[in-house]
């Protein structure tokens, strides 16, 4: 596949491998975190870590949007389509995410009255604008949820409803932003205090940069002293993005590099920036699976839009609900815990019956690894 | 007196217009009728010639084998396909993969009430054709209707017996460290090909299923290596789970080549956009082959010697693992699991 395929080449990747080995210094250790979930899924499924010398280690970070959604989030989503009769249109990965009461999206479908409310997947947010454009008399809510990336056609079918007056279309905004979820790590005591979250650096995001551009982590590289290497989804992006990073680290430099140049600028989409601000302003706070409570860290819909904002419509109250006690996703979207330090992964916790979000998509640190790496954690013949 | 018998007038089916309805599955003269012009008229055989409601046949000696597999495809009709073929293809498959010669086919309708009789009609034909090609013979069967709602046009069960030669004993318990893993040809066609026209995804492409019977294959693999340990054909789930399938029975660790696995490369582009792993996407005229390693040469000359098994290749290996896991050299060279499909990757794909 071409474009592709020059991404995966396997040669290539043994001489980068080479050249990693060969420049990380013998003498420390080397902890790069990559933000993004497309950067843990590819590391996993190509077998990356098999390349890197043992002194370089990956960190996976918070950067899966259903890893990163509060049960409470999910909760209010269920409670509009089981006693609000609204249908819920939303990305496949969320359906399974657990929720309250052992109940998910996926689970609530069986019980929803199917004469006027239903609980459908599709794979853009047009798919919601759509049917309600085409049942009237449905009530359609869009849950929508990710970083930067997903934002814009979030914004587009709010401004695109309100145009054509479509009252029975609105969305329940989740839209979280990836510089404030970095901040936060950034200062977590783990990090600044107590130092067991040991963090040379950050592979940057990808097709969020494509939109917000590198400029916005020139503040981490700075204020932090952590350099940031912004790198495609593909396996031959993240070890160059890797190599870039040892290079900074034995060099003494903090900076921002883009090794994704073929798809990011420094300044980024600006059309995208600027509808995304048209139709959004930014919430005080946001509470992340994980994280907490972290302020100014996600968006909601300008008043201006008060009619398609499901949280104003419906005049929604948010609670938090606390996630399995037993439950490490906390501690492994922040880092500081690996998949295979919970004691419910592989367990009682696996893709089939996930306790925890980070075994849900895909693009979770639990589901990456128990599905592509889990034969590390014990002895298998190798051949 | 004599009197000449006034043979009763019957209207055809009205092939362009008619539609199902619950008349068809009544038992009535409406049902009779539905039987002996559509399914008797294209599938036509001594055995259904006798208008029993049960095919009698003698037996030779030997192992016989029986498979049945329920068809729930949509759409019906697919590029390089349909429900009908499909569902004659798949139950000879099952047969076949336990190194079988299939003999006969039973097929069963459920049908739904509104659903057009040339539609209807078109399937049968290319069931009867998939039928004769194959020399399986259809020779029972039953229809039933449902009302409007309560199924999706039509619904086809096939049941299939055959009879093993003597001396061969192919099951998915007998893979052995130090086996050889082959595959008959591409993977993916099928799922590809399926996605390609669904509503919500619908994108061009030339992708055709490769839906196929493959006992044929099968019977010349047997004449080069009758000793061949495990014959599977990766339908739903794709190649991944059936090797999981396997490494489950035989209780061994199956170690995959990326780069040896045969993927056109529309095949490629598709599960790339759509966010699948080719590994998972079904096949419908593929099998997977296990054998000892002396003996993987010549079943690969003889697979590839096939039509069906052209672009044949060596794809892995068998090995000991009390985990039972398969796992996979990546082309970019680390190693990562292939594990059992998790959730469901696309409903209704058979």
């Amino acid at each position: 596949m071409k474009y592709v395929d020059e991404f995966r080449d396997g040669d290539v990747a043994r001489g980068l491998a080479a050249a990693i080995t060969r420049e990380a210094r013998a003498d420390r250790n080397y902890s790069f975190m990559e933000f993004c979930g497309g950067h843990t899924h590819a590391i996993s499924r190509y077998g990356v870590t098999d390349l890197l010398p043992p002194n370089v280690r990956m960190i996976h970070g918070p950067g899966c949007p259903v890893c990163v959604l509060p049960i409470g989030r999910i909760d209010l989503a269920i409670e509009l389509a089981l006693e609000r009769g609204v249908t819920i249109c939303t990305y496949g990965d969320c359906l399974r995410v657990p929720a309250s009461e052992n109940l998910s999206l996926l689970k609530a479908k069986a019980l929803v009255d199917k004469s006027r409310a239903d609980i459908r997947m599709i794979y853009s947010a047009t798919d919601a604008l759509a049917l309600a454009r085409a049942e009237p008399q449905r009530e359609v809510v869009f849950f929508a949820i990710g970083f930067e990336t997903t934002t814009p056609p979030t914004a587009l079918v709010i401004q695109q409803a309100k145009a054509e007056g479509l009252t029975n279309f609105s969305v329940l905004c989740n839209h979280v932003l990836t510089p404030a979820a970095i901040s936060n790590i950034l200062e977590s005591p783990e990090v600044r205090q107590y130092g067991t979250l040991p963090l040379d650096g950050f592979v940057g995001p990808a097709h969020v940069s494509t939109v917000i551009g590198s400029q916005p982590y020139e503040f981490f590289a700075e204020e932090y002293r952590k350099p940031v290497v912004i790198a495609g989804f593909e396996p031959l992006d993240v070890m160059q993005a890797i190599r870039m990073l040892v290079r900074q680290v034995n060099e003494g430099r903090a900076e921002v590099e883009n090794e994704f140049t073929r798809a990011v600028t420094r300044e980024g989409n600006l059309k995208a920036q600027q509808l995304v601000s048209e139709v959004f302003e930014l919430r005080r706070s946001f509470e992340w699976r994980g994280l907490g409570e972290v302020p100014y860290s996600a968006l909601r819909i300008r008043s201006a839009y008060a009619a398609h904002d499901a949280e104003a419509k419906f005049a929604l109250d948010y609670r938090s609900v606390p996630d399995n006690k037993a439950c490490e996703c906390g501690a492994i979207l922040r880092g500081v815990k690996k998949p295979q330090d919970c004691k419910l992964f592989a367990t009682v916790c696996t893709p089939e019956n996930p306790m925890g979000s980070c075994m849900v998509s895909s693009e979770g640190a639990c589901a990456a690894h128990f599905t592509y790496g889990r034969f590390r954690d014990i002895d298998v013949v190798t051949i | 007196m004599s009197a000449e018998v006034k043979k009763a007038y019957v209207r055809p089916l009205d092939l362009k217009h008619g539609r199902v309805d619950m008349s068809h599955g009544a038992g009535g003269r409406a049902m009779a009728q539905l039987i002996e012009e559509m399914f008797l008229k294209a599938f036509d055989n001594e055995w259904l010639r006798q208008h029993n409601d049960q095919a009698s046949f003698a037996i030779t000696g030997g192992r016989m084998v029986m498979a049945t597999d329920s068809h729930v495809v949509s759409p019906l009709f697919f590029p390089g396909g349909d429900i009908g073929c499909l569902s004659v293809h798949g139950t000879i498959n099952d047969v076949a993969m336990a190194g079988a010669k299939p003999l006969y086919l039973a097929a069963s309708f459920i049908l739904e009430e509104g659903f057009a009789l040339g539609e209807l009609a078109r399937i049968v034909e290319s069931m009867a054709r998939a039928a004769r090609e194959a020399g399986v013979p259809i020779v029972t069967g039953d229809t039933k209707v449902v009302e409007q709602g309560k199924g999706d046009g039509v619904f086809i069960t096939t049941t299939g017996v055959g009879v093993v030669p003597p001396g061969v004993n192919i099951s998915g318990d007998r893979a052995l460290p130090g086996d050889v893993i082959l595959l008959s040809g591409f993977i993916g066609d099928h799922g590809t090909a399926i996605m390609s026209k669904r509503e919500s995804l619908a994108f061009d492409t030339e992708i055709v299923s490769d839906t196929a019977a493959l006992h044929g294959l099968v019977a010349a693999m047997i004449d080069a290596v009758p000793d061949i340990h495990v014959l599977r054909d990766p339908t739903r789930g794709g190649l991944a789970t059936t090797l999981n399938e396997i490494a489950q029975q035989s209780g061994v660790g199956i170690m995959l080549d990326e780069a040896a696995v045969p993927v056109q490369p529309q095949v490629n582009a598709a599960c790339e956009f759509l966010g699948l792993d080719p590994l998972y996407v079904a096949n419908e005229g593929k099998l997977v082959a296990i054998c000892a390693a002396e003996h993987a040469d010549a079943l690969l000359a003889a697979m590839r010697a096939h039509p069906l098994g052209a672009n044949a290749a060596r794809i892995g290996s068998v090995h000991a693992d009390a985990h039972r896991f398969v796992q996979m050299t990546t082309g970019f060279g680390g190693r990562r699991i292939v594990d059992w499909l998790s959730g469901e990757q696309l409903p209704r794909i058979c």
